[in-house]
């Protein structure tokens, strides 16, 4: 049996000046950015990783980049940990804090600064949730791309901890393709500006490292984000498969053919029948697998994109064709689609996993992970992005029987071990966290993870930023 | 020359090197400039290092060595009609440099082109990478897979690095199929600040525009045999499908009116238009005049041209909407002026391409950062290469 994941011991002296600690970040802060009552400290206990658990020093929530600066200034001179937080929303434990921490949460930042349309840019303050963007630009036809399925309540700034990307991400990109510019807290308070309006910045692609760096090389407190003209109309059609099999080859055939759809997303039966129950999506219930294809442009470039991916869909014995005859139609698919995490969370506890795969590879990491979750007697729905190979299998348990979580998590590493086999990687867009940490030998080799850690410590050299996360605790050196 | 023919012989070279501190120059084939040494440093070639490692057209992702020429990256692209959306330039023409550019090459100075603005840059398209590090050990980054957040992204940090960080040895890399066909929209006799309206207008509209670019009336003839129409041409690039090209250029060609005169070009024009856009035509000129790229916020090109016109003699042109400029000045460098305005006019970074060498050894080729990022560019350098050994050029020192 595995042990459960470890976090690195809470530092005594730090501990034993709580009360310090506290008095100090009042003096930084207005009063009612500090919390420390221990019945305010409970949300911020862990996030959407709910299996681990940890009780934070403190929680700061300023509202300034100054007031970010101070405390990172005072945290970094004490040697105080440091866990940000957006909205806590990440399935990998990013935001779970540990006993001697100070969560630094962004959610009151959360103001549009400005939206540009000459140069098609939005700069935001981290907390600003992701769909809040879109909707402050559809009035005027834009939107921003990436869309995690999280979006109405994650942050921008927890986007970038985690490179997130999202259903649509197949044809524009996830969050660093997206991203041109952020205002960045260094750990010890100084504050930087890396990129702008303009593309692609001057010296070293920092910009390009801070993104997916889990928090772990500043704190992003404003961000410029690329805006695009939203196409003049978008459809998903549901295409119903007797097998996952089938469903995950038709995928790489239409990728073959050269078609890139803006969205190819991918559920089983057992993700169908939750979706449906809880959605009422119109999802048919007779098939194997599902995949939501959604094209876009004029009517006529969607009729002829269609076209050739039902062409290809028969070579797979597809047994349901639909397509949606109305916008509500179109929104509810969707809502379907999205809310399956939240759907499959009121049926039973689950893990969702991240695991990236090529997509030759699907239908053979498909049958592999059900033989894998037969092996251990558990049960799982997999709902995915398929046109990038981002697969989530959702592992179903029950968190109060301990022996079925250790399983549910064993059966969970066993999948990613064979997405890196595969030729994949253990995390397309959740983040290693704390859940994929462990597993980061199984993908890269010390020599490799060592010179990742050493380029963290050319930012955080005294492990400040949110320590316990994406690499192993042992060999840190 | 050290020209190593397998990624364990780079790694044994670059060790030893880092031992005796000796100082490496990291090249490909010289043919964009990159490679002045700030101090006297051996040349290291990536161009033992070459052949198609992986390229499954059926999942659009292509493994290279690093010293492969790019044309055999695109001879076997266009075999299965896909391509590199990021459209890396040829720098040889500006720069009247000889020899076959690498593919290394093209991520090591993130080499993009006019799609850049909408598909993204080089380093968009880049997966994954192996490279020697300042310490001789291979280290590998990111992967073959298109959404990968597993541990830091030294991908990004490698590709526009320009062989200061790293010897990269493979690069992994996304393609995408050749849009079967193109067309473009022409807009004729606008100014430099209509034209930016105009091409703002015009990637507001839901047509999916993949390429913007104003061409003033002084470079205008040096394109398509001087085949475009009369007066400055602001010129809008659509790919596709061939029946909706034609529906898309009629929908904007509706909304250019308003702005000035339209035609469009039709298909094998527009291919040679973009390729020439792409690889600076005008300025393809075999003289050293100074050459400035400047990346600056689209609305601010025109403003950026407009103010040193007062100042300075100057040539420019404009791509992705106006927000890659390049500048080729009469005589003086200007760079204080140039890196002043840019400044001024919120920010961005002009790169010095190309100047007499008496110029280059005065005036810093890259954007000088400011201290605190430098520092940290500096600390950075410093964990990939500790010996600092890897010196060509100069970024990060």
């Amino acid at each position: 049996m595995p042990q459960p994941i470890q976090f690195l011991p809470p530092k005594q002296d730090v501990l034993s000046r709580r009360a310090t600690i506290i008095d100090d970040l009042r003096g930084l802060l207005p009063a009612d950015c500090v919390i420390h009552e221990a019945r305010e400290l409970v949300p911020f206990e862990t996030d959407a990783f709910i299996s681990y658990r940890r009780m934070p020093l403190a929680v700061v929530l300023p509202r300034t980049t100054s007031q970010v600066a101070a405390v990172m200034k005072y945290c970094h001179r004490y040697g105080i940990p440091v866990v940000p937080r957006g909205a806590g929303t990440s399935l990998s434990g990013g935001a779970i804090p540990q006993e001697d921490a100070v969560v630094l949460g962004l959610s009151r930042m959360s103001r549009i600064i400005e939206i540009d349309y000459a140069n098609r840019t939005a700069t935001v303050q981290a907390g600003v949730t992701n769909l809040s963007i879109s909707e402050a630009v559809a009035v005027d036809g834009f939107f921003y791309a990436p869309d995690p399925s999280s979006q109405l309540a994650c942050t921008i700034g927890g986007n970038i901890g985690m490179n997130s990307g999202g259903a649509h991400c197949l044809k524009y990109g996830v969050t660093t393709n997206n991203l041109l510019g952020v205002k960045l807290v260094l750990v010890d308070g100084q504050v930087i500006e890396l990129g702008g309006k303009h593309l692609d910045a001057a010296g070293y692609d920092l910009l390009g490292l801070v993104c997916g760096s889990e928090g772990q090389l500043g704190i992003v407190t404003e961000a410029t984000v690329r805006l695009i003209a939203k196409p003049e109309g978008a459809r998903p059609v549901l295409f119903g498969f007797s097998t996952s099999e089938e469903a995950g080859a038709c995928v790489a055939d239409i990728i073959a053919a050269g078609i890139i759809p803006v969205a190819i997303e991918f559920m089983d039966k057992p993700a169908i029948e939750i979706c449906e129950a809880f959605a009422k999506a119109g999802y048919p219930l007779d098939v194997g697998a599902l995949l939501i294809v959604e094209v876009e442009g004029s009517e006529a470039e969607m009729d002829a994109t269609l076209e050739n991916i039902v062409e290809i869909a028969r070579r797979h014995q597809v047994m349901t064709v639909r397509e949606c005859q109305s916008a509500t139609e179109a929104a509810l698919i969707w809502k379907g689609r999205k809310s399956a995490f939240g759907a499959t969370g009121r049926i039973a506890d689950y893990i969702c996993m991240d695991g990236t795969v090529p997509l030759g590879k699907l239908s053979y990491v498909l049958k592999k992970t059900s033989e894998i979750i037969d092996r251990f007697g558990l049960r799982v729905a997999n709902v995915f992005h398929a046109g990038d190979g981002n697969m989530h299998p959702l592992i179903l348990f029950n968190a109060n029987d301990p022996e079925e979580a250790m399983k549910a998590e064993e059966a969970g590493n066993e999948i990613l071990k064979l997405c890196v086999d595969a030729g994949g990687c253990l995390t397309g867009e959740h983040g290693v966290g704390i859940e994929k940490r462990d597993l980061m030998r199984h993908q890269y080799t010390p020599a490799e993870l060592s010179q990742q850690m050493a380029v963290r410590a050319a930012f955080d050299e005294g492990w400040i930023l949110n320590p316990s996360k994406v690499f192993p605790l042992e060999g840190r050196g | 020359m050290l020209i190593p023919n397998t990624e364990a012989d780079a790694a044994y070279v670059i060790r030893n090197a880092a031992a005796d501190r000796k100082p490496l120059a990291i090249c490909g084939n010289n043919t964009r400039g990159f490679s002045r040494a700030n101090q006297p440093a051996e040349p290291i070639s990536s161009r033992g290092l070459t052949g198609i490692v992986d390229y499954d057209p059926a999942e659009m992702v292509m493994t290279v060595r690093s010293g492969t020429p790019v044309s055999e990256v695109e001879t076997a692209l266009a075999a299965n009609r896909q391509m590199m959306a990021f459209e890396p330039m040829d720098h040889r023409g500006i720069l009247a440099t000889k020899g076959e550019p690498t593919i290394g090459g093209v991520f090591a100075a993130n080499v993009s082109g006019p799609r850049r603005f909408t598909a993204g840059a080089a380093r968009d398209s880049l997966l994954g990478l192996r490279f020697v590090n300042g310490r001789g050990e291979i280290i590998r980054a990111g992967g073959r897979v298109m959404k990968n957040v597993t541990g830091l992204d030294l991908t990004k940090l490698l590709a526009g690095s320009r062989g200061t960080l790293g010897f990269i040895t493979e690069v992994t890399f996304r393609v995408l199929p050749v849009p079967p066909a193109v067309e473009t929209v022409v807009i004729s006799s606008l100014d430099d600040e209509m034209a930016a309206k105009a091409m703002a207008a015009a990637v507001a509209l839901p047509v999916e525009i993949s390429g913007a670019a104003h061409l003033p009336a002084s470079v205008r003839s040096r394109f398509i045999n001087g085949r475009l129409p009369d007066g400055e041409a602001t010129v809008l690039r659509l790919e596709g499908l061939g029946p909706s090209i034609e529906v898309r250029a009629q929908k904007l060609a509706a909304v250019m009116e308003a702005f000035g005169p339209v035609a469009t070009l039709g298909m094998e024009r527009s291919l040679t238009l973009w390729r020439e856009i792409r690889n600076v035509v005008p300025y393809a000129d075999g003289t050293e005049k100074p050459l400035w790229r400047v990346s600056v916020a689209p609305s601010a090109g025109y403003h950026l041209v407009s103010a040193l016109r007062l100042e300075a003699g100057i040539d420019a042109f404009y791509d992705w909407q106006g927000g890659l400029v390049w500048m080729r000045m009469e005589a003086d460098p200007e760079a204080e002026l140039v890196r002043r305005y840019i400044r001024a006019l919120g920010g961005g970074h002009a790169t010095l391409i190309r100047a007499s060498e008496a110029a280059h050894a005065e005036i810093p080729t890259f954007e000088p950062l400011p201290d605190a990022i430098a520092a940290l560019s500096a600390r950075v350098k410093e964990k990939l290469d500790p010996a600092g050994i890897f010196c060509s050029g100069k970024m990060g020192g």
